[in-house]
């Protein structure tokens, strides 16, 4: 019996924002429920504002829902935060970093919170850093004068320095130029091939998403409307791309103009 | 579904935490390095600062004796409201510091326990404010030349270390501000720093403030340190228990409640989405 890494069951999460005087409630995530087995690559697309981070956030116990439950390997999200947080640990689209402080430096800090001792970050960093491809001779540059393919590729190294079991990936290669977008792909693949790491994740990008994951799934305004291959997707919808499986879903291009709803949503989440 | 694979023993959770706090000194100590020169034009700056204050001595029309007590008087007040206003700086600034490099999520998402990450914070805040505080001290004495014969060195870093523990608490419950609001949380742990030492006779005696605000001096550590200080650096008076028990009583009280604090603001803002960097 295959062993589930992720469930999630009628996952909401609501933001109120006030404008003047008014409040304003938008849902980011409504009755979001889906599973991830152990050592699957799901990939969550959706355009900017359609509940991805949000999603991320919660899994990653730095949201609290307003409805719903999530388990990771079976340990409750909300309840269980500090258990969840030893398994997990996330790339976003922002490197964030210490800017003054260098890559080594960064990665120090985080792999202490995960209580790795100097001695074992002195022989790790360097390892890892070399299988990202970051050169050895700026290891001990500030963050800030590096570029962002580079930047992102030190966030690959620091999620992976902490051998997380379940890896939220929230858009790792957008803004990226194609090359560093190509090494950030090919170092996902690798983790996939050489680890036991689960993987969520989300992308707007359909191509890097058919192209690394076994399930894809389409979040829509805060709603999942589906989750299964790429091919049950095309099948279901009778269509040849993925792209025009989102246009049967939602009767939307995926390029199409976000309303305003859709933009405080993006900004909420 | 089983859990159990992923279990950690209790030994193996405190090790963690212990590595943990040694990480956030240890990067503390990183951007302390990294910002080297910012940090020794801010010394610089409190130097003159308080020799300015210092120098208010110097233009009074009293004996030479009462001169060098008053000046002693001023140092002491100067050197506890630089030393409070950096443990404020930093215990304050761990979430806004993160939020503005963009880490505080990754912060708090690692299994680190934020009683451990705050108390990181607090060490490295009083070791890196007692250096700061000593520098600013050994600066003004030289330059004005004042006179201290009997000062109890040991006793009075020892009461500073004391009073740092109520310090950090209060610290502590300043620090949830820039997480329920990003824009003003910082500047409003600025104005709690500014209250406690207006009301706990930083350059005057408490007894000259209205009696309400005597009332409040009486919960405020910094009156204690204030008190106690200046009676060890100006007649050697040691390590005295009516200055230690009512810091002790208050930083017993202070860290729990700043820690009850923090948490509250914690799930405030998960409950309301800001964390995240923008806030």
């Amino acid at each position: 019996m295959s062993e589930q890494a992720v469930v999630v069951r009628d996952l909401e999460k609501v933001f109120t924002r006030r404008k003047g005087l008014q409040r304003r409630r938008r849902s980011a995530l409504k009755g979001v429920s889906f599973e991830i087995e152990r050592g699957e690559c799901v990939a969550i697309l959706g355009q900017n504002g359609s509940g991805k981070s949000t999603l991320v956030r919660l899994l990653s116990t730095l949201l609290l829902p307003d409805g719903g439950t999530a388990e990771i390997f079976g340990y409750d999200v909300f309840k269980e935060a500090r258990a969840v947080r030893r398994l997990v640990n996330r790339v976003s689209v922002e490197a964030s970093f210490f800017k003054k402080m260098s890559a080594s430096e960064n990665l120090s800090y985080a792999a202490r919170f995960y209580g790795m001792t100097p001695r074992q970050t002195s022989a790790q960093i360097p390892e890892i850093l070399g299988r990202v491809g970051f050169p050895p001779d700026r290891r001990g540059e500030a963050m800030e004068n590096l570029s962002r393919g580079m930047q992102q590729k030190v966030a690959l190294a620091r999620a992976l320095l902490t051998s997380p079991v379940l890896l939220l990936l929230d858009e790792p290669t957008t803004g990226l130029d194609p090359r560093s977008k190509q090494e950030v792909q090919s170092f996902v693949r690798e983790i996939r091939a050489r680890h036991d790491s689960t993987i969520l994740l989300c992308t707007h990008d359909m191509k890097e998403a058919e192209e690394l994951a076994d399930r894809i799934g389409l979040l829509d305004k805060g709603e999942l409307l589906f989750l299964e291959t790429a091919a049950e997707v095309k099948a279901r919808f009778g269509v040849e791309t993925i792209e025009e499986a989102f246009f049967a879903a939602t009767g939307r291009s995926y390029e199409d103009e976000r309303t305003e709803e859709d933009e405080e949503r993006e900004v909420f989440a | 579904m089983s859990s159990a694979d992923f279990s950690v023993s209790k030994r193996r959770v405190f090790r963690d935490e212990l590595i943990g706090l040694y990480g956030v000194v240890e990067r503390n100590l990183y951007l302390t390095k990294r910002y080297f020169l910012w940090d020794l034009a801010f010394l610089l700056w409190t130097i003159a600062n308080t020799l300015t204050i210092v120098f208010i001595s110097r233009g009074v029309d009293i004996s030479a004796a009462q001169r060098n007590e008053l000046a002693t008087k001023l140092l002491v007040g100067g050197v506890i409201w630089a030393f409070l206003g950096i443990i404020f700086e930093i215990v304050t600034e761990t979430v806004a510091w993160e939020r503005w490099e963009g880490t505080i999520e990754y912060t708090f998402m690692a299994p680190v326990s934020r009683p451990v990450h705050l108390i990181g914070m607090g060490v490295y805040a009083v070791l890196y404010g007692l250096v700061r505080a000593a520098a600013i001290f050994v600066a003004v004495v030289a330059f004005i030349g004042i006179h201290l014969p009997h000062a109890n060195y040991g006793a009075a870093v020892a009461l500073l270390a004391i009073a740092s523990i109520s310090f950090i608490g209060v610290g502590m419950m300043t620090a949830v501000l820039p997480l329920i609001s990003p824009e003003k949380g910082t500047q409003l742990g600025f104005v709690a720093q500014g209250l406690m030492l207006v009301v706990s006779g930083v350059y005057y005696p408490v007894s000259v403030l209205p009696s309400w605000m005597q009332w409040i001096a009486k919960i405020s550590p910094a009156t204690y340190a204030l008190r106690g200080n200046r009676d060890q650096i100006l007649h050697g008076a040691g390590l005295r228990f009516s200055d230690v028990w009512p810091l002790l009583v208050i930083g017993a009280l202070s860290i729990p409640i700043g820690l009850l604090v923090f948490r509250a603001g914690e799930r405030y803002a998960k409950q309301h989405g800001k964390l995240k960097r923008s806030g």
